[in-house]
């Protein structure tokens, strides 16, 4: 229930944060929402000598819808849950954000911290991936660009090197004919997925031209699903083609077993949430 | 030793604090403020929920320094001086509670849901209750609860 | 003077008048109390479920600053293990209790090592990490039966193949009789999974010691201050009663995890003495869960018998119940008469039998949570009398009505052993359950959704408990093995005033038995509500009870009150004769006034009595001054509340995942003083039983790790994950006591868990499921319907 000593930052801008970050290195943590850091603090099986607490760091906060969205990193859960711009061009983001931890947790968790964390069961890690967001991080080198799609590498590891901060995600705003959406069997402890699915599909001519399946919650890594993407394109969306490309869902993936769920049954719930998220995607695609 | 300056309950406090001091230990021990409970270590049972600036957090996942210069509201500054504040009054009407302990934590929650929906379904109570535990009540009593406060509020705000 | 009646307040739903404080955060529970130069005791834990201790080396620890000292099992021999202060009845026990801090071996993880005691809680927690333990580990064995089984390892040395006890109940020879001839037999295993209690509060102790007088203040979260004190006084220290004072301020729910005698209450206290300065500790959520109480765990196989057209003939049990690394307080009584002697329920079974064997393993101790004993038996009977009703065909809800034991049958001799059941009617209640359920309708609309592919399944659980567990005579040591008794008492004084103070061995922590008592001293003695005061909580000042648990507080308490404003209201008769210089034979005593019989108009009032009382210039030959009366009431019986739930399911057979649809719990708690608490009570009790049927569960793995160690892997319900109520009663009041009550704090408990498993296999018939054990997770559901 008690952290272990550290010494605590708090930047107040991007270039204030990563100078600290070059100067602890390995020893320093960023607390951003604080919700996955902190109670793995208390029970001391974090312990970082330095945190780094961006949350004064303002320019890291908010929303912005033009040409395309841009979602600061230290933007809440609770922003983008509410977000009225965001439901109409990007719906999935608070569909899936609603279903994150509680109130509270909404209240301070945020997007850049979700990622960098990793999680092998949160939620928005399969929505960025599903939406090809672009994720923009700043370190001593400055700016660059990374796409989800490379982002996650392993269990609880990411492409950010240690002194690199996440300062905004980016994605496109989905127009007519394309649909996305995040389906989630929760844990019911923790509230992280058990397995989750997030499902994004583009119709030209009423055929799939575009289809992109994340999965979370089954594996070490939220992972892209290539086979069942593969398996639509250029089908007519029907339950049918659906339902096939769905068993392909999590055919090559880790998938990892615990008390709460088994290997298989993991394995079962993948084609499962991919079929349901697919099937409201392309519902949704159709208008 | 870091100094910070909170405003809590409306009345200001400047103290020194070890910067990995949980707010819900800032309010407990150095503040005096008990009514604000810790049922977890892992931030899943809301005993802890205070306001930030009016919004809902768990004070077991906040350090107190994250609440330097930030305006703290916790169970014993919900009420109007002697007037019981609606959920509180809803709380006593519907035998919302039993052992009270997750009480504090349940009202200050159920404030920051009825101020972002106030007038929710029974479902809509049960959703936005899910960061807290009630071990006592089966719920039933805690849902008819904040109907009653979001009645009473939505019938103050109208009048 | 006002001559108007006052209005009655038994049965009147009023608000608690204990909600005030609670609501607005001016609760004092155990973490609130601050005691001048108190210390904070942090622990250092083993990692490892069984090992031997080889070395603690606490010089790094005690080298901080803020660190004040380290103790550990070995200065702690000046004091006796806990005590156990229930052997299970007229059999050998193998008894082995903790010790307040481990001495040579540890037998589950989380057991205590070392305290270290700071400044700070924060110096304390960081102080421990710096102990340094050395272990050599030692085979480990989680399982109940596994660890009877030979070669298994061996937890103490006094008992053989880690039997606690071997005990049974019922006539054996009847039994296998009764199958050997029988013409339907079915047989299940059945495993009821060990639970956490998770009361919202953790646990703690804060022990304040004067070295002037000897004498120890124990602030304590216990549901039983005065057997707290005297265990820890005569059997743990060797002090006596009087140098220990035991108060439990508000306390954040109990569930039975806080009835028990715990090792921080010894710890603290020898701690303060040695120190001379107040210590307290009060436990992180992940260390309650390590090393406080937990229930259930029995490993099953049950067998019924029956006739092919419904009539129950046999009923034989077997059951493997895990203790823990230890034996708590009153471990081996709940699987014993609290299990086997209540395993026929409501049904008239010529042919009983159970057999129950205690067992050590390496884990957590297990002792009573909430309705201890009393689900594991219900569960057991309602599940197994669905087995037998599809075994023949039968509607499920006949096969009960045909069983039941019946009105003119009270008082009812189940022959395990158990005390007549006091009455019953439990038709109607069944019946009442069924015609809010919409059950003639409802195998129509099964069948008609399966056919659109939704499984809907209903469960019905007909029930019967026993509470406020008595007599002495038949419960303590001579018969099922208490160390005590377990009557209960209360002290009632008219102040001069008018005012009444009520002082209970009772310990409220949820249940509402401040406003409940209340109502009742209030109708007795015809004195307004406002004007009496329960006082509870603090040895010195109540006199000796037993506490609050097992649906006791109203039966057993309340009627200790009841004997007190009976006695109460004799002298104030006498005094009032006095007074209106009449004659005791020819007063009336009503409504808070005593008259002369057709003489209301002259009536002296409660009031002007207890006056004259306290005043005591002009009292009758030999009276005492003042109306003070202490009741200590024994019943003559238990009390046996019943009634029927039925739970509607549906279930997702493509993952599994259950929605419980609706919730009707029709119960019998005889006569209800406050509606609103009793519905209450039922509520919580209905939906800590339902998290059994499907959500939570307790899960060690071989090494004896406990894998659910935290509220992120213990899942315990959401206002989501709780249906909605719907709730009726019927009423039977109970002859055993004058109030007519038999107790509602577990009903909800011992009845939900199967009623939910009922209806979730009932959803499942169309894929041949007969039986599933708990938690209902939808792994279970799915790999049920996929065969997998």
């Amino acid at each position: 229930m008690i952290p272990s000593i550290f010494a605590y930052f708090a930047p107040t801008s991007v270039a204030e944060a990563i100078g600290l970050l070059t100067q602890y290195g390995d020893e320093a943590k960023v607390l951003a929402g604080g919700h996955s850091l902190l109670p793995a603090m208390k029970l001391r099986l974090a312990a970082p000598g330095v945190l780094i607490d961006i949350n004064k760091i303002a320019e890291l906060r908010g929303v912005v819808i033009n040409g395309q969205i841009n979602i600061g990193a230290l933007t809440t859960w609770h922003t983008i849950e509410h977000h009225v711009g965001l439901k109409g061009v990007c719906g999935v983001l608070p569909e899936a954000v609603a279903q994150i931890g509680d109130i509270q947790v909404r209240n301070r968790g945020t997007l850049g911290g979700a990622l960098a964390h990793a999680d092998p069961s949160a939620d928005a890690t399969a929505v960025v991936l599903a939406l090809d967001a672009q994720i923009r991080t700043h370190g001593p080198n400055g700016e660059r660009t990374i796409a989800a799609s490379d982002f996650f590498t392993d269990m609880l590891s990411t492409a950010l090197e240690p002194s690199e901060l996440i300062t905004a995600v980016i994605c496109h705003k989905l127009g007519a004919g394309e649909g996305a959406a995040y389906v989630k069997f929760p844990h019911p402890a923790s509230r992280y997925a058990i397995v989750g699915a997030a499902a994004y599909v583009k119709l030209s001519d009423g055929k799939i031209s575009t289809c992109r399946v994340a999965v979370t919650g089954a594996g070490p890594v939220p992972t892209r699903q290539g086979d069942t993407e593969q398996a639509m394109l250029g089908s007519d969306g029907s339950a049918e083609a659906v339902a096939k490309a769905a068993k392909v869902s999590g055919a090559t993936m880790d998938i990892l077993g615990d008390i709460h769920a088994s290997e298989d049954y993991r394995r079962a719930m993948v084609k499962v949430y991919t079929k349901r998220a697919l099937t409201t995607a392309i519902a949704r695609a159709r208008g | 030793m870091t100094t910070i300056s909170v405003t809590v309950n409306g009345k200001q406090y400047t103290h020194d604090v070890e910067p990995r001091t949980l707010l819900v230990h800032f309010l407990r021990e150095q503040l005096n403020l008990t009514g604000t409970h810790i049922g977890c270590d892992t931030s899943q049972c809301g005993a802890c929920v205070v306001h930030i600036n009016g919004v809902s957090v768990k004070s077991c996942t906040t350090l107190a320094v994250q609440a330097d210069g930030a305006q703290v509201t916790t169970i014993e500054g919900l009420a109007d001086g002697a007037t019981l504040h609606p959920l509180q009054e809803g709380f006593w009407e519907k035998h919302g509670l039993q052992c009270g302990y997750c009480t504090p934590g349940m009202i200050m929650a159920a404030a920051d849901l009825l101020k972002n929906n106030p007038n929710p379904s029974d479902d809509e109570i049960r959703h936005g209750l899910e960061g807290n535990l009630c071990r006592c009540t089966g719920y039933e009593n805690i849902v008819k609860a904040v109907r009653y406060a979001a009645d009473k509020m939505s019938a103050a705000s109208v009048s | 003077m006002t001559t108007e009646i006052k209005e009655r307040i038994v049965g009147r739903s009023i608000k608690r008048r204990e909600d005030p404080k609670l609501i607005t955060g001016k609760g004092s529970y155990i973490d609130d109390i601050k005691l001048a130069g108190m210390l904070h005791v942090a622990l250092v834990r083993s990692p490892y479920a069984h090992a031997t201790i080889t070395s603690i080396d606490a010089r790094a620890a005690l080298a901080m600053p803020g660190v004040v000292a380290v103790f550990t099992g070995a200065d702690m021999l000046d004091i006796n293990p806990l005590p156990c202060a229930w052997a299970a009845g007229r059999v050998k026990n193998n008894v082995n209790t903790p010790r307040a801090l481990a001495v040579g071996t540890v037998r589950h993880v989380g057991e205590a090592v070392a305290m270290v005691l700071a400044e700070d809680r924060y110096i304390a927690r960081d102080a421990a990490d710096l102990v340094e333990v050395e272990y050599d580990a030692l085979p480990v064995v989680v399982d109940a039966k596994k660890a009877t089984e030979p070669g298994a390892p061996q937890l103490h040395e006094n008992a053989p193949q880690n039997i606690v006890m071997e005990w049974d109940c019922g006539d054996k020879a009847k039994a296998d009789a009764a199958f050997a001839s029988a013409e339907v037999t079915v047989a299940e295993p059945i495993i009821n999974q060990r639970l956490i209690p998770t009361p919202m509060e953790t646990r703690g102790a804060i022990t304040r010691y004067d070295e002037a007088t000897g004498e120890f203040t124990v602030w304590m979260t216990s549901q039983a201050p005065h057997v707290m004190r005297l265990l820890l006084t005569a059997f743990v220290f060797g002090i006596p009663e009087t140098k220990l004072r035991c108060i439990s301020p508000n306390v954040g729910g109990g569930f039975g995890q806080k009835i028990f005698c715990y090792n921080d209450m010894a710890f603290t206290m020898w701690a303060a003495r040695k120190l001379g300065r107040p210590v307290k500790f009060v436990e992180d959520r992940s260390e309650n869960y390590k090393a406080s109480t937990h229930g259930r765990d029995h490993i099953t196989d049950a067998e019924l018998a029956g006739t092919k057209d419904g009539r129950i003939t046999g009923l034989r049990v077997k059951t493997y119940a895990n203790l823990g690394g230890y034996l708590s307080t009153i471990a081996p009584g709940i699987p014993t008469t609290l299990y086997g002697r209540i395993l026929s329920g409501v049904y008239k079974i010529p042919a009983a039998y159970c057999h129950v064997t205690g067992v050590y393993t390496n884990t957590a101790m297990v002792d009573a949570y909430r309705g201890a004993g009393r689900p594991e038996a219900s569960y057991l009977i309602e599940r197994m009398i669905d087995r037998y009703a599809g075994e023949i065909g039968m509607d499920p809800a006949e096969v009960r009505r045909k069983n039941f034991i019946q009105p003119e049958d009270f008082p009812y001799d189940n022959g395990l052993g158990m005390l007549p059941y006091d009455s019953g009617n439990y038709e109607p209640a069944l019946d009442k359950a069924l015609a809010m359920a919409g059950y003639a309708d409802f195998r129509t609309a099964q069948a008609e959704a399966r056919q659109n592919g939704t499984y809907l399944g209903l469960g019905i659980s007909s029930y019967v408990e026993v509470c406020g567990v008595a007599p002495s005579a038949w419960v303590g040591l001579a018969g099922e093995g208490w160390g005590a008794g377990l009557f209960e008492s209360a002290n009632v004084r008219v102040h001069l005033t008018g005012k009444v103070a009520v002082t209970t061995g009772s310990l409220p922590h949820g249940q509402g038995l401040e406003t409940t008592f209340a109502q009742v001293v209030a109708d007795e003695l015809g004195v307004p509500y406002d004007d009496v005061e329960i006082q509870w909580g603090d040895t010195q000042g109540t006199p000796f009870g037993y506490g609050t648990y097992g649906s006791r507080s109203l039966t057993v308490g309340g009627t200790a009150i009841k004997k007190s404003l009976d006695k109460i209201k004799e002298k104030a008769k006498k005094l009032a004769a006095h007074m209106l210089e009449a004659n005791e034979a020819d007063i009336v005593f009503e409504d808070g006034k005593a008259y002369v019989k057709g003489s209301p108009d002259k009536a002296k009032t409660i009031g002007e009595i207890a006056l004259q009382a306290s005043l005591a210039y002009s009292l009758p030959a030999g009276m005492e001054p003042f109306l003070d009366e202490t009741s200590y009431y024994d019943p003559p019986n238990c009390t046996f509340p019943f009634g029927t739930h039925i739970s509607i399911v549906e279930v997702d057979i493509e993952t599994g995942r259950i929605a419980l649809k609706r919730y009707i719990a029709v119960d019998d708690c005889g006569n209800q003083i406050n509606p609103l608490i009793v519905q209450g009570q039922i509520h919580g009790g209905i939906v800590q039983g339902l998290a059994q049927a499907l959500y939570e569960r307790a899960v060690y793995d071989e090494d004896g790790q406990l894998l659910s160690g935290t509220l992120m892997d213990y899942a315990i319900p959401t206002a989501e994950m709780a249906p909605h109520i719907e709730t009726a009663h019927t009423v039977t009041p109970s002859p055993v006591n004058p109030l007519g009550v038999k107790g509602a704090g577990e009903a909800g408990t011992i009845a939900s868990a199967q009623c939910v498993m009922n209806a979730v296999i009932d959803a499942l018939a169309p894929f041949g499921v007969k039986h599933m054990q708990m938690p209902a997770t939808p792994e279970r559901v799915w790999k049920a319907i996929h065969g997998a």
